[in-house]
């Protein structure tokens, strides 16, 4: 299982990272996550606006772990929450965001059904889109408003890139990585 | 009807609603992993307010940060909003953003395209 881990996790660790983290996810672990990043930022990234676009995508992809979690039964990790895994990291001239959660398989084709709409869509599909999600959507149990994704893709300007990879018969492990470019 | 004074967090803004002057502010950052339970009291206040608004009703929106489980509760207010401005035609809402920060500008033009509502858009400029 943990092999099963290091191995998506190695894949996702790219350029020079910033912060990693592979664990349970609950609103104090987004918090001291948020609160360590945020300074780190204002020292390294002195251009506003992109350190500004660049948080805002990390609250979405920290929450989009929050809300949308499976767990496999076999998981051998002790989470009274969700779990999931998280990477930020300097590539060339850009910032890179990679993270990773269990998945059921069932749900599996829904989502990326929705990425690929997202990385179809230009800016201005992308607005009316969101536009429209934001207008008539209802939000689902866990609070989610359908939106995080579509406003990382509007946000950073680039194509949301993502794997599936096998875990079980049942679960998926999915690894959504974003660049917003400096 | 009271006023209403919620203190600011690192993931909540600070809010103060005067039903006598009709001046709403929402300051700060706005990412709570539950927003719809931060927003009810907001809400409800500008429900029961709208049965009896101030002649006038300026709400000051300068938001840092908002995550996007918010943006669908700010579309609420500013629905109450909408509601208000029926009642008694004078409801402006000014929305800040700072400047260079084209995504807040672009997030307050998303409101004004879909709230019958006019919308002042106000940069601060350090």
């Amino acid at each position: 299982m943990s092999l099963f881990l290091n191995e998506c996790y190695t894949q996702m660790n790219q350029g020079e990272v910033i912060v990693a983290y592979k664990g349970c996810i609950n609103a104090d672990i987004i918090s001291n996550t948020l609160n360590l990043i945020e300074s780190k930022l204002d020292e390294s990234v002195p251009n506003t606006p992109i350190r500004k676009k660049l948080y805002n995508v990390l609250v979405e992809s920290l929450q989009n772990l929050f809300h949308h979690v499976d767990i496999p039964p076999d998981l051998d990790i002790e989470c009274d929450s969700n779990f999931g895994v998280f990477i930020l990291s300097k590539v060339d001239n850009s910032f890179r965001i990679a993270t990773g959660n269990f998945i059921k398989n069932s749900k599996a084709p829904i989502l990326k059904e929705k990425i690929d709409k997202i990385n179809s869509l230009s800016k201005e599909e992308l607005k009316d889109f969101y536009k429209f999600v934001l207008n008539n959507q209802t939000f689902s149990e866990k609070g989610g408003g359908g939106l995080g994704l579509i406003d990382i893709a509007r946000k950073t300007g680039n194509k949301l890139d993502y794997t599936f990879y096998d875990y079980s018969p049942e679960y998926s492990f999915f690894n959504m990585n974003v660049l917003i470019n400096e | 009807m009271e006023l209403i004074n919620i203190e600011g967090t690192p993931k909540t803004p600070t809010v103060t609603m005067n039903p006598t002057t009709g001046v709403v502010e929402i300051k700060g950052r706005s990412i709570p992993e539950n927003s719809i339970e931060f927003y009810k009291p907001v809400v409800d206040w500008l429900d029961e307010y709208s049965s009896n608004p101030a002649p006038k009703t300026v709400v000051n929106v300068q938001l840092e940060y908002f995550n996007t489980s918010s943006s669908k509760c700010i579309l609420d207010v500013f629905k109450k909003l909408e509601q208000i401005k029926q009642v008694s035609a004078d409801v402006v809402i000014n929305w800040y953003y700072e400047e260079d920060d084209e995504d807040m500008l672009e997030a307050g033009e998303d409101y004004e395209s879909i709230i019958k509502v006019p919308f002042k858009m106000i940069e601060i400029v350090d």
